[in-house]
This record gives C-alpha cells, structure tokens and sequence, in this order.
C-alpha cells in the first residue's frame, strides 16, 4: 500500500468519494479508500497538499469533513470534521503553514482551524454562492474568493474584516443593462500581484489589485459555454482554460487571444492544473478520464480511464513520469561518471559508432536528394 | 570524391532521359506500353534509389473512348478472375468435405471495433457502486414509477403530433401536452412538483421530427438525440392491430460502454418495471454503430420452436448527440458527454455507446 502511494504522481477525487493514485510511468492508478464504506455524501470536493514535503494530502468531502491521507504510509491518518452538510460542498481548501487549514464552503463561510482546537480560529464571510477559494502561492495568508454574483475579494487572513481587494462589477453594456457576474475559478499570477479569474458567461479576466481600477484590466473570451477550470502554466503568458463541453483553451495574457486547443475531451472538465516545471497540463472531469497534454504541442500524453466522474486534481510537483524513471536515471549515470572515469571512454566510444553507423546512411539520404533535385 | 562524382552522373542520365523523351515524340511508337515498361526499365537500371515502379494505370489514357474501353476490359477481367477464383475455392471445400476449413468471418467494422477502455466489466465494483447510486437508483429499486410527459417544440405540425400520440401509446402513463410557448425551463419545477420522471420534448424541422430530448426528472441527465427514419404506423407494411395498454417488456442490445450503460438505464426506466406478459409486446432499443433502433413488437410462441412477430410501430432511429448532467439547461448545464464530430468520429471502428 505505502508503495504505491509513494510511486503515485497524480491525485484525483472522485465523485463517489474514492481518492485516486495515478502512477504514470507504470500506467497504473489505483484506489485508497474502503471499498466498504463508499457513499455518495463523501464525494471529493477539494484536494490540497498538507505539508510543503507533499508528504500529506489534504481532501475535503462534501459531508463537511476534511480528512488527511499520508502518501507515505498510504492511509488515512486524521479526519475532522470542518463544518457541516448543509452549508454547501467545499469549495476551497488549503493548508496554511502547515499546521492550519482554511476551508471555504459554498455559502461563504471561510473559515481557518488549527490542530489543537476544535473551533474554528478565525472566520469570514465571503458573501454566498462561492465557487472557488484559492490561496496565493507567495504569501499564503492571501486568499481570493469569488462565485455566483460575488465578484473577486481578496483577502488577507491577518486582517479578516475587510477585503483587501474586491472587484468592481463590469461596466454596463451597450444597451445599458447590467452584466451578471459568475466567477468559476482564479488564479494568482506570478511574480505581480495580478489575478486571472475565468467566469461561468464565458470571459476571462484579469484584474490588478496594485492599481486602483477595480474593473478588469484586460478581459477575453472563449466559446460559447461557460468556463469551469484554469490553470497558468510554469512558462508565463498564457492561461489554460476549460469549459463545460470538454474544450480546453490556452489563452494568451497580453492580448487575450487563443493560442490553441487541447483536444480529446468528451466532458465538462471541473477541474485543471499545470505541473510547476514541466510544460504539461492535467484535466479531469466528467467524462471519467485523466488526461495529460503537452503544452509544446499541445498533444494528448496520457489518457487514464478512472471509472467515475472526477471531481478534483493535484499534481505532485515532482516531475510526473519520466522524471521517476529517466531523471533519476541520468543523475545515477552522472554519478557513475563522477567515480569511474572508464565508463565516460566506453560511453564516448559508443556515441562515436553511433555517428560512423549514422554518417553513411545520413549521406545516402542526401545523394538521393541530390539526384532527385537534378532531375 | 564522393560527392564530385555524383553530379557528372547525374548530368549524363538527365542528358539521356531528355533524348529519349525526344524521340518518343516525333516517333510515337503505336505500343505505347513496351515502349513504357522498357524506358522504365532503363530508368531502373540507372537510378536504382528513386523507385518509381513501372505502373500503367487507365486514368493515363487521354482518349476519352480508349480509356472507357480499357476501364470496361479490365473490370471484365477482374469479376472473371474473381469468379475463377470462388469457383476454386468452392470445388476445394466440396473435395475436402467434412474436413473444410471453416469460412472465414467477413470482416465488417463492428467486429473490428476499437477496444474501448470503459466497457463495463460486471464485476466491477465501483462501477456497480456508481450505477447502483446514480439518479435511477430510485428507479431501479422500485421506489418511484416512470409517469412520463411528452411535448413538442412549439407549434407542432402535421407528423410530429401524430408522432407524439404514437410515442404515448408505447410508453405506459404517458401524458401528451400541447407545449402553448412555455420555457421548458419553466415546465421542469412543474413536473417535478406533479411527479413526473421524464420529460421528452420532441423538436420538428418542416414538418418532420428530427430531435429527441429526453430528461430524467426530477435530477437529471438530459440526453439529446438526433432523430431520423421515423415510421409511423401507417406507413408500416404488415403491421399488427394497435397496441393494448399492457406494460410491454423492455429489450435493450448492445450497451457496453460506461456512456453506453447511461444511455441504457435512461431507457429503461422509461417503462415500469413489472412487464405484462398478457400484452406480448416488446419495446427493442438496439444498439448498432452507435445507432439506436427503436421497435415495438407484438410476439406469439407459435409451437416449442416457432415464434411469430408483429411489427406494431413507430418505428425510429435515435443518435445520441450530448449527455448533460442535470435537467434540461442547455446553455450553463455541464455536459458529460458531447458528440464531437470530425473528432470522435475520426475513427471508424471507434464506438461510443
């Protein structure tokens, strides 16, 4: 069991409440929970990383509890209970420093709880209809909430009272009605204090909290259906963007222009995440698959079938496959090389083969191109 | 040296293709393909990388006559040496036998179907556990009983009414209304409160019904379908009396797919559970290419081994085009499933259903 979980490199949650191992250079993914005890009220909402190790995994379902799950040991090893039923799913999750938890429900309540107390230690009102909480990557007492008629806030958890930011509803459009407001999901930009949220009417937006314009300061659309999940990739610029009818966008930040699709989806995709060094993205969604794309050329790479609908993503940020086996390959192959000189000689007498072998054939390709040129 | 060899070669055969190019015009040998083969032939012997293989093909032919009478001589020969060769092949298995080799399966695209990673293995356990607490679990325990309301697109004409009245007589405790311009938006909340557990709205293009949506209330899915080849009773040769109101038995091929199995229990629980077998009708819902077939059979066990049936009608053929999470919200509901053509459908030995 410990095994498997330590080799798993992708963790999914599942809307039947079973959270998911994918072990991509094995191709294999397999299922930590109790097959027994399955029910629909712990349905996956939130993943999150407990430590900064990733040594703990955070998972928050739908029936208020948050349980903790060590990818070492390969089980449970805490669950608490952070809120109940009927105030909504989770709809962010996030570990602050390691030792607290903040949670967001759909009704607003955001809430931080410490390990020694039962209580909540701190709580919010993040106004109703949250569809996503996220914590910034740089400092992680900032956390952004937004939903359904509830635009971007970003707050700062040593000062609860008041958003540090809230967005200002778009301007009126050209017949002078109101334009709703539906943020799905956001994201913190790297290296400024930029934000990036994608709405359910099928924008993308970009607000700057540094500025003092609280309306968007640049906005893009894409399709037609409303946009559920984004992620930004490692390589700045660009965000990756996926809706309800499984089409997954990237969308290029300094103009908002569609620099290309991901293709092979069938279903909504609910939830998106790009590894933080590698060019690649992970979706998953409604249509029961994991899937990987390369960002290069934005190629599917893998493509797992995992038996439910998947609710929820997190990538380790260790890299996903061929850093498992080729990356710890080559640095074993620089060790070698490091205490025995003989094998760096018999290695560069290989390449030099290689090329005599490579040479020939190479040059009978271009007589060939030769001839057919002259003709 | 290689290399400065090379060109001076080049230069020769280009040189010798020219002047043979030359010749052929102002000669214009009347056997054009000796003629053809031998050149290429030379072509061969001198350049044995550029492998063009000496081809004659009729479409090269420019005389318009010419080329029609060489195209019917080689089909000619073609369904003879075909013929020769069933002929062969015939005699053989009559020389052998008992001992024949078995005829081959002819080789169609179902049977060369993809693999598909969803199929559902019965065994499964969290599939079992994900359909067993799925929205027509309800169902599928005996705890609700299908009440079925079937409207039109507004302002229905001509075969889409009739359509409906049929599709009624088939569906046990269907209920036909005229849709009078409501939002189905607005009909759903309604149904759910009158207990209800489908609505189907059937859309119509001039006159003819062309799209099926099929919502399972009171929390979804949705499915949509295309609809085409639609039978009415009339226009169905040898067809039976019209159908009684027993519940008929409920047959459904070919759902092996995860999104296959969806579709089917969304089928299924269309009619009640507890068949009358007095009625002897059976509603078929089969599966082929991704095609679903609906028929309505009146069946009688004629002897131990003979069975009769009757066509009683309508008769329909469904494709699924989405498969929405939830009920009927076209424009903000999340879609499980889409039909993407020219991407799924690349490949024709790809299933969905």
């Amino acid at each position: 069991m410990d095994e498997r979980s330590r080799l798993c490199t992708v963790w999914v949650g599942s809307e039947t409440g079973i959270l998911k191992g994918v072990d991509l250079d094995r191709k294999q993914a397999f299922n930590f929970c109790n097959t027994r005890t399955l029910s629909r009220e712990q349905e996956v909402r939130a993943l999150c990383w407990g430590d900064s190790a990733e040594s703990e995994l955070l998972m928050g379902c739908s029936d208020g509890t948050v349980r903790t799950f060590s990818t070492e040991k390969g089980v449970f090893t805490e669950a608490r209970s952070c809120g109940d039923a009927q105030e909504g799913c989770f709809s962010g999750l996030a570990s602050l420093r390691g030792s607290a938890i903040i949670t967001c429900v759909e009704c607003g309540k955001l809430r931080v709880w410490r390990e020694d107390s039962s209580g909540p230690v701190a709580e919010l009102d993040a106004g109703s209809n949250v569809c996503r909480m996220r914590q910034s990557p740089v400092d992680q007492n900032r956390v952004a909430t937004g939903g359904k008629e509830n635009g971007l806030k970003l707050w700062d958890l040593e000062r609860p009272e008041k958003p540090v930011f809230t967005a200002k509803n778009l301007r009126d459009d050209w017949l002078d009605l109101r334009r709703p407001h539906w943020v799905k999901d956001m994201s913190f930009i790297p290296d400024s204090d930029k934000m990036v949220t994608c709405t359910g009417y099928h924008q993308v937006h970009v607000f700057d909290p540094s500025t003092p314009q609280r309306r968007p300061v640049l906005e893009a659309e894409f399709g037609e259906y409303p946009l559920t999940a984004l992620s930004l990739p490692a390589a700045g610029d660009t965000v990756v963007v996926g809706n309800t009818q499984g089409q997954i966008a990237l969308l290029d930040l300094r103009k908002g222009l569609v620099r290309g699709c991901l293709k092979g989806l069938s279903g909504s995709v609910r939830a998106l995440q790009c590894h933080a060094s590698q060019p690649l993205v992970a979706s998953c969604g409604l249509d029961r698959f994991l899937r990987i794309h390369s960002l290069k050329d934005r190629k599917p790479q893998h493509k797992v079938y995992l038996k439910s609908r998947l609710n929820c993503l997190l990538l380790a940020s260790r890299e996903l496959q061929d850093g498992g086996a080729g990356g710890s390959a080559e640095g074993g192959a620089e060790q070698e090389v490091k205490e025995e000189e003989d094998e760096v000689w018999d290695s560069m007498d290989r390449v030099e083969e290689e090329a005599i072998k490579r040479k020939p054939t190479g040059g009978g390709g271009e007589e060939v191109k030769r001839k057919k040129g002259g003709d | 040296m290689d290399i400065t060899e090379v060109p001076t070669n080049q230069g020769s055969k280009s040189k010798k293709k020219k002047s043979k190019k030359s010749m052929k015009a102002k000669t214009k040998v009347k056997n054009e393909e000796v003629e053809e083969e031998r050149s290429a032939a030379v072509e061969k012997m001198n350049e044995p990388a550029a492998a063009f293989p000496p081809t004659f093909s009729v479409s090269e032919i420019k005389n318009k006559q010419r080329r029609h009478l060489m195209f019917m001589k080689l089909k000619q020969e073609k369904r003879k040496q075909k013929l020769q060769l069933k002929k062969k092949r015939r005699k053989e298995r009559e020389a052998l036998g008992d001992k024949a080799p078995p005829k081959e399966v002819p080789k169609t695209i179902e049977n060369q179907r993809v693999f598909d990673e969803t199929t559902v293995d019965p065994e499964d356990e969290e599939v079992a556990f994900d359909e067993g607490t799925d929205e027509f679990s309800a169902y599928f325990n005996g705890l609700t009983n299908p009440k079925v309301l079937i409207t039109t697109s507004d302002r229905p004409r001509g075969r889409t009414m009739r359509f409906c009245e049929q599709l009624a007589s088939v569906i046990p405790n269907a209920h036909v209304y005229y849709r009078r311009g409501l939002a189905l938006k607005r009909i759903i909340p309604q149904c759910v409160a009158r207990n209800f557990t489908y609505l189907i709205v059937v859309n119509e293009d001039r006159q003819v019904p062309n799209g099926l949506v099929l919502c399972h209330l009171p929390d979804g899915p949705t499915a949509h379908f295309k609809v085409s080849s639609v039978r009415l009773r009339k226009e169905i040769k040898r067809r039976g009396k019209d159908p009684t109101e027993h519940y008929p038995e409920v047959i459904l091929n070919n759902f092996t797919t995860r999104l296959g199995h969806s579709i089917g229990r969304l089928f299924a629980a269309l009619f009640p559970q507890n068949p009358q077998f007095v009625g002897r009708q059976v509603a078929t819902f089969h599966n082929q290419r991704d095609f679903i077939f609906f028929r309505f059979h009146r069946y009688i066990f004629k002897n131990e081994k003979k069975v009769g049936i009757q066509e009683l009608g309508p008769r329909l053929t469904l494709k699924l085009r989405s498969l929405q999470k939830g009920t009927f919200d076209s424009k903000y509901g999340e879609y499980e499933w889409v039909l993407k053509r020219h991407e799924m459908d690349a490949c024709r030995r790809k299933f969905q259903l």
